[in-house]
């Protein structure tokens, strides 16, 4: 991909870079603007990029008085795009383009040459990652909360105390608590069978989803759900689904939900966001590409957050996806394309407060790719043959517990025994949690029936002609056709 | 033993196979146990059902270039039940493909592919999972001979485990039989033994139509004796036929897949009481074999059928009233249904227990269909 510039004129010039005869001229939003200085607007409104992700470098920097020309080069995280180059002031400008496409991501480098022009190396539009002391410490109590429960239900499990499936989010912490912890009351979540850590972050609190998990009458939903079937309407925990890409139209739902209260209902307080959590796996599914749709479409309050462990049961990412970017597939619909390092609770953060606000403002959905990784088998029945002991080491050196903790320890927004305390206190949290579900009731007979319908009145009318739930023995029995 | 060497000799000699088989069972359900049908065969090995299945995959493949196998984890997983275990080894990429997780796709490209003569495996991993692709099933491979006017046949085998599990909860439990059961242009077969799953599984490959093959998870690592012809690769089972795993006079207990197993079970203890169960492995769920059960009911005169999933427009059902239409005069007393509870599968594992049908539940509709007494011979 070549294109050749005009010469120079007193505005502007406009680098067109097409591919296929593919062309989006939109609006231009500039970056530096400085007397004498060389003006980049870029145009990027086809793919709504957020700025952060793109900005020009000038290399090398230099002074009026250098003859040498500057090379000005933009990377574009998207495949079309155009640079706009100006310059206020006068004098020989020729501008040169070429471009170069790297095959693995299709990011390309423009770069443009100006002679005799000053000009600065602009200010960085990212702002630097700042939390406070309390900020740092919810976020890593949150992780190793979520990291001590799944280490202790490995635990139950093989004791007996747990049965059935059971997914371990090991090592994904960093998405949940980065995402959940900047959400408020009110706000929805939506996830898969690995919902554990997810209700955990969301405020469920650890004595209910362990009560779950060993299916008492105590548990978050009354041991009928189990491990895969985490809801909690009290704390906006929609689930919990044991299909991959069922979680994602019941999200967009609740988000609908929102926009109807604020739109038809005129509840102007109404602000709620939904966040949908799934893997890579899900990405391929056509339910995914029909709620990016119609949540883009209809500017949906939504954040679709891919948490891309790059395996799918024994299914690796690459076999089985034609294209393995997945943010990529936010800006076919038109809407933002994020990849963020899913093993920094910090980056992640830093992604959700940016797409949460959108949501809120009522700029539409967000997709956001993070790069994680589950540091345990797909299952506690997984034998875990298939991936290489390389890859589960690069991303073990990458624990985002640890990763949070070296930042609090740097930067001095903790000690040691801060940090140590927090451990102690959720190992309590725990030891609680397990005795709090050993010591509770199993569901009674009488349960079996309850909770099939919201109106029990489904059950029909019985042989002596009153509806059967009206018998208060009726529950006692298994149910009679 | 028989000197089968083609599919095509298979067909004349399915009726020898069968008759046989139907003699060797009358024989050895005298004998209680399957010990003692061992010292009875000359040749009898055990076979887990998941080996069954794992060579009649095999096998078929082998013999026949247009089959291949679908589904997700098939291939470098082994399976995810390691039913296809080695096949990929075997056979290859280009035959054992390993999908992405999209049900609705997958399936409707092993349809569109018999349309055009092959003849796709498509493997589930639970048929709850189906419930994703089942428009592919029913709309595209159930009807298209039909609309088509016989022009395109699909010769499609949808495959996976079936029901409950242990623990797995409400999205991971239904019993399907009785939706795919319902639809014109379906063959549906639900094997017990190991014998059942060889010989249905080879049927349902062989044959010209959309087949859902409904299996068991927990019986897949159940071993069963297998003769030596049940082990020779050209042996198949028809398809539309009962079989009847256990003689008896008193009652007739129907049931398919893992409840045949429950109910062998119940007839010991009934046995034992004085009430002699005759057991009906339906092995078909579509077309039922109404003329073996109403052959069985005619001999009898009671009836309890038996399955696992939901009660209202189940199996037992349309078995019930298969009876009722045609042996009414015949009984003695009402048809007895035993069903899974008519609840969604909860998680908590006493719940659970509550809500499938356990030997216990067998033992006392039979006792109450056969009015609390023992008969005499």
């Amino acid at each position: 991909m070549f294109c050749m510039l005009p010469a120079y004129s007193p505005t502007s010039t406009c680098i067109n870079v097409t591919q296929n005869g593919w062309f989006f001229p939109l609006d231009a939003r500039t970056l530096v603007l400085h007397d004498r200085h060389l003006t980049f607007g870029l145009n990027m409104a086809s793919c709504h990029a957020p700025q952060a992700s793109f900005f020009p470098q000038i290399s090398p920097p230099f002074s009026a008085d250098t003859s040498s020309s500057p090379i000005v080069s933009c990377r574009f995280p998207c495949r079309y795009a155009s640079l706009q180059v100006s310059s206020p002031s006068s004098g020989t400008f020729v501008p040169r383009a070429e471009e170069k496409t790297k095959t693995e991501r299709n990011i390309f480098a423009c770069a443009a040459t100006a002679s005799r022009l000053v000009a600065e190396k602009p200010a960085p539009t990212k702002k630097k990652t700042t939390i406070t002391k309390e900020e740092g410490l919810v976020l890593y109590e949150d992780m190793v909360l979520g990291r001590s429960f799944e280490d202790m239900c490995a635990q139950m499990y093989y004791r007996g105390k747990m049965f059935g499936f059971v997914h371990l989010y090991n090592g994904q912490e960093a998405v949940s608590t980065g995402f959940i912890k900047c959400l408020k009351e009110g706000d929805f979540v939506c996830s898969t069978y690995r919902d554990h850590v997810h209700a955990l972050s969301k405020g469920v609190p650890a004595r209910s989803v362990m009560s779950e998990l060993f299916g008492k009458a105590t548990g978050v939903c009354r041991g009928q759900g189990g491990s895969m079937h985490m809801f909690s309407k009290e704390h906006g925990v929609l689930g919990g689904f044991a299909f991959i890409g069922e979680g994602i139209p019941v999200a967009t739902g609740a988000a609908f939900k929102s926009k109807y209260e604020k739109e038809v209902l005129k509840n102007d307080k109404v602000d709620a966001v939904s966040v949908a959590f799934f893997g890579d796996g899900t990405c391929n599914n056509g339910q995914f590409f029909e709620c990016l749709n119609m949540a883009a479409l209809w500017k949906l309050p939504i954040i679709f957050v891919v948490e891309n462990n790059l395996w799918a049961i024994g299914m690796s990412h690459i076999r089985a996806t034609s294209d393995p970017n997945i943010w990529k597939k936010g800006p076919a619909f038109g809407i933002p394309g994020v990849h963020v390092d899913g093993m920094d609770v910090l980056k992640v953060r830093e992604v959700a407060i940016e797409a949460i606000a959108r949501a809120r403002r009522g700029d539409g959905p967000t997709l956001v790719e993070c790069e994680t990784y589950r540091f345990r088998g797909h299952s506690l029945a997984d034998p875990d043959e298939l991936r290489k002991p390389a890859e589960k080491a690069h991303y073990a050196a990458r624990d985002p517990i640890l990763a949070l903790k070296k930042y609090l320890l740097q930067h001095n927004l903790a000690d040691e025994n801060e940090l140590k305390s927090i451990q102690t206190r959720i190992d309590e949290v725990l030891e609680d949690a397990v005795d709090f579900a050993e010591a509770s009731p199993l569901p009674p007979r009488s349960q079996l029936l309850e909770n099939v319908f919201a109106d029990p009145k489904g059950f029909g009318i019985g042989p002596d002609g009153r509806y059967r739930c009206e018998d208060p023995s009726f529950t006692a029995g298994t149910a009679q056709v | 033993m028989l000197p089968v060497h083609s599919h095509l000799t298979c067909h004349i000699w399915q009726d020898v196979i069968c008759t046989l088989k139907i003699k060797l069972a009358r024989i050895s359900s005298q004998m209680q146990s399957p010990s003692s049908l061992r010292s009875f065969c000359a040749a009898a090995k055990e076979m887990t059902v998941r080996d069954a299945l794992n060579s009649a995959i095999d096998e078929e493949m082998s013999a026949d270039s247009k089959v291949y196998l679908m589904g997700e984890e098939v291939g470098e997983y082994q399976g995810a039940y390691k039913i296809s275990k080695g096949l990929l080894q075997k056979f290859g990429p280009d035959r054992v493909l390993d999908t992405p997780i999209t049900e609705a796709g997958f399936t409707g490209i092993g349809v569109g592919s018999a349309f055009y003569g092959l003849k796709p495996i498509v493997e589930f991993m639970t048929f709850n999972f189906a419930m994703q692709a089942i428009d592919h099933i029913i709309n595209s491979a159930a009807k298209t001979n039909y609309m088509s006017a016989g022009q395109i046949s699909v010769p499609i085998v949808f495959r996976g485990p079936n029901g409950a599990a242990a623990g797995v909860a409400a999205q991971h439990s239904q019993c399907f039989a009785a939706w795919y059961g319902s639809c014109p242009g379906l063959k549906v077969l639900s094997p017990y033994s190991a014998e059942d799953a060889r010989g249905l599984l080879k049927a349902a490959i062989r044959d010209p139509d959309p087949v859902v093959f409904l299996e068991n998870e927990i019986l897949y690592g159940e071993a069963f004796p297998v003769s030596a012809e049940v082990l020779d690769p050209s042996f198949v089972l028809p398809i539309g036929k009962a079989k009847i795993e256990r003689e008896g006079t008193d009652v007739t207990v129907t049931a398919f897949s893992k409840m045949v197993g429950y109910a062998l079970k119940a007839a010991e203890i009934l046995e034992k009481e004085g009430i002699n169960v005759e057991v009906i492995n339906l092995r078909s769920i579509r077309p039922l074999d109404r003329a073996t059960i109403n052959q069985s009911v005619r001999k009898t005169n009671r009836l309890v059928t038996v399955e696992e999933g939901w009660p209202q427009h189940g199996i037992g059902a349309e078995i019930c009233t298969s009876v009722v239409e045609e042996s009414f005069d015949y009984l003695d007393a009402p048809v007895e249904r035993i069903t899974g509870a008519d609840v969604p599968m909860p998680y908590a594992a006493n719940l659970e227990r509550m809500a499938v049908p356990q030997i216990e539940d067998i033992v006392r509709a039979v006792k109450r269909a056969c009015s609390r007494s023992a008969r005499g011979k």
